[in-house]
């Protein structure tokens, strides 16, 4: 692909500049924006360039800003809160899923808070429990909330601009672990959250891996390694996680037999589940060649001890396990 | 005030004289006690509603707290941008609201201010300023400060408004909230009905001072503490405020001292009324009505007398009780709103 050169970093930071540079009712609002080292290189000079009026750093009040970014969407501006670690967002619980997922079906349709806020999966480095959730399934749970994962740098920018654009509230998630990711971007075009759907990424016969945010470039990876071996998975990237379309997965199972579902939150009433759910309800299960896998993470807090650590997060290799496993190949 | 005590002004014997309305336009005044008694009468309507199984779900009924609201909405414009709470009907009416889509949103019909998916307790008319009400205490605070922040960035003058309860300022985001609007000068006003109660337990069982103004104070935000059933003080008070919010001098807070005279929730007087609650208490408050003490202001200087007093009330209970019968002969919401209205994309919205 010809274009111009970004990260997944850079590619979120130019949709933030064609943003509030095309639309003056965008503005953002968050902790940590006048800091160089919060978000990364996504948001480096938005409030010199944009002034720091549309660039908010705040006070150490997620509840409150969340709940503002609500109201101004309510009067009309598109505003983007930034939480610049997921596990702080638990304070702003009662803006997200009391007030604006519910807001416009409690008020018949004639009002929506067309709000995105931005949160960021930031784990590693020994920062154990309370620095390194990833709760995209609890968000996906909640009617009324759009929850966006780019595992892309195309997605990183384009999906984050149909984010701030779509009147729903949106849920959008990126991951520390991508930023280096490397792409060439053409344009941006202007797409409809709505109309977005699950993304084959590459294409297989053998098995199909369905992923999202971080875990969609561990599945790739094993999918690279799997090929070495003779086998051929296909990789599905979730992208919008709520509302969840299962047609494309359904699809590619129904081909390959296979399930194998990669994710970084915990098993129970999970994304993993949830993939795996809707498609055994729509696949004839004579076409179902093996009972569906997911990976996920142990069903306990992220401890901070390093070699605990290593041991907590699923890798490229626990994926290719399970598929050889799947295979019936040994290993 | 001295140490966060009310004084005298919690003395429900105390503040029964009529209301002073000298200096102000009569029509204005005339049109206040119009508004509270059309608000007290669908009230009352409601809580006989409620008793008698036509209202399926929960009201809290403000009755004895008209002048709060009267008295703020007449320093508002429809382009202002209020929020309530679960006791509402007296904030949403005093913004002009129709009494038939405000009793078929309660009776949970097609035609009512949201359509019918809110209820009491989620009541909706943007168009006339009022950008909505929601049950969870506090909720709506921090969304009236994004408002105003809006009103800001979009240089209109206009202000956010965020009615609140006593026992909201218990809720840790009101704190956050009254310091960034304070921090971001946003042209949000808080309104504390402070009526005592929360649910059943009294302030002195939950707060130790009795002005929530205090914590406005802490913030460095303006206030000020009146008398909340007397619509004059507040109309003067708030705009005090608002004019200040107008010119881009920040948040401002009023708390007005008020009683609500039915029990937290529905229709009745002697249960779910509170702790520390005695009949010599309601009986006090009750002289201390908003609607006698400005009829008898009113009266006091010749401006309304007794048959344009009883034409006035009989033209409300008509207006009342038409809007009543209307709301109960009209549709329920189609069953494809039950999926139709979550997202804005699939909402339906003529």
């Amino acid at each position: 692909m010809s274009g111009t050169r970004y990260n997944y970093g850079t590619a979120m930071l130019s949709a933030f500049e064609y943003l509030l540079d095309k639309y003056p009712e965008v503005f953002v609002i968050g902790q940590g924006l006048w800091s160089p080292w919060y978000v990364g290189n996504s948001m480096t000079d938005l409030d010199k360039k944009f002034g720091a009026h549309r660039v908010i750093d705040t006070p150490v009040s997620e509840s409150a800003c969340t709940g503002a970014a609500v109201g101004a969407a309510l009067a009309g501006m598109k505003p983007i809160v930034v939480h610049p670690r997921m596990d702080f967002m638990l304070y702003a619980m009662d803006a997200v899923v009391n007030q604006a997922a519910k807001w416009s079906h409690m008020v018949g349709g004639q009002a929506s808070p067309g709000l995105t806020i931005r949160t960021i999966i930031n784990r590693g480095g020994e920062q154990g429990a309370q620095h390194s959730q990833a709760l995209h399934a609890w968000f996906a749970h909640v009617p009324g909330l759009r929850v966006v994962m780019p595992a892309t740098v195309a997605d990183a920018r384009d999906l984050l601009i149909a984010s701030v654009l779509c009147p729903d509230p949106v849920i959008f998630i990126d991951d520390r672990w991508l930023y280096d990711l490397e792409d060439d971007l053409p344009p941006v075009i202007e797409r409809s959250l709505a109309s977005e759907q699950p993304q084959c990424l590459r294409s297989g016969t053998d098995l199909t891996i369905v992923a999202s945010g971080y875990s969609t470039r561990l599945a790739n990876q094993a999918a690279e390694q799997l090929q070495l071996q003779g086998v051929l998975a296909e990789v599905i990237d979730l992208r919008v996680l709520n509302p969840f379309s299962p047609d494309s997965i359904v699809a590619s199972v129904s081909k390959t037999g296979r399930l194998l579902v990669v994710d970084g939150g915990w098993s129970p009433c999970g994304m993993a589940g949830e993939v795996i759910a809707s498609v055994v309800e729509r696949v004839t299960p004579s076409l179902m060649k093996k009972s569906p896998v997911r990976v996920t993470l142990p069903f306990s807090p992220a401890p901070t001890s390093r070699v605990l650590e290593k041991a907590y997060y699923p890798t490229e290799g626990m994926i290719v396990l399970q598929a050889l496993k799947m295979m019936d190949k040994a290993c | 005030m001295n140490n966060w005590s009310f004084g005298s002004l919690a003395e429900p014997s105390q503040y029964q004289h009529p209301i002073d309305v000298s200096g102000l336009d009569t029509p204005t005044l005339l049109a206040q006690l119009q508004m509270m008694l059309r608000i007290r009468l669908a009230e009352r309507c409601l809580a006989d509603g409620r008793r008698d199984g036509l209202i399926g779900g929960p009201v809290h009924l403000g009755v004895g707290q008209e002048a709060v609201a009267v008295g703020i909405a007449a320093e508002l414009r429809k382009t202002d941008r209020v929020f309530g709470a679960h006791r509402s009907h007296s904030h949403v009416l005093s913004m002009g609201s129709s009494l038939h889509r405000l009793f078929a949103e309660i009776l949970g019909r097609d035609t009512g201010l949201s359509r019918g998916m809110g209820g009491s307790m989620h009541l909706w008319d943007q168009p006339n300023g009022f950008y909505g009400s929601v049950p969870i205490v506090s909720g709506t605070v921090p969304l009236a400060v994004g408002a105003a922040l809006a009103a800001k960035l979009q240089g209109s003058g206009d202000v956010g408004v965020a009615y609140l309860g006593d026992g909201a300022v218990e809720e840790g985001v009101v704190h956050e909230s009254l310091n960034l609007a304070r921090m971001l000068k946003a042209p949000a006003i808080f309104v504390v009905e402070n009526n005592f109660f929360a649910s059943h337990m009294h302030i002195s069982l939950r707060q130790p001072k009795e002005s929530t103004a205090r914590f406005a104070a802490a913030n460095d935000i303006p206030y000020e503490v009146v008398d909340g059933n007397d619509v004059v003080k507040v109309r003067l008070a708030a705009a005090r405020l608002i004019s200040l919010a107008r010119e881009g001098k920040g948040p401002g807070f009023l708390e007005a001292v008020t009683y609500r005279w039915y029990g937290h929730v529905d229709w009745r007087e002697d249960i779910d009324v509170g702790v520390n609650r005695s009949s010599e208490d309601v009986n006090s408050w009750r002289k201390r009505d908003p609607i006698a003490r400005l009829v008898a202001g009113l009266q006091a200087v010749g401006l309304i007398d007794a048959d344009q007093l009883a034409a006035m009330e009989e033209e409300m209970a008509k207006e009342v009780a038409d809007a009543w019968n209307m709301a109960q002969a009209d549709a329920y919401p189609p069953l494809s709103a039950l999926t139709s209205r979550v997202f804005a994309d699939t909402g339906v919205t003529q």
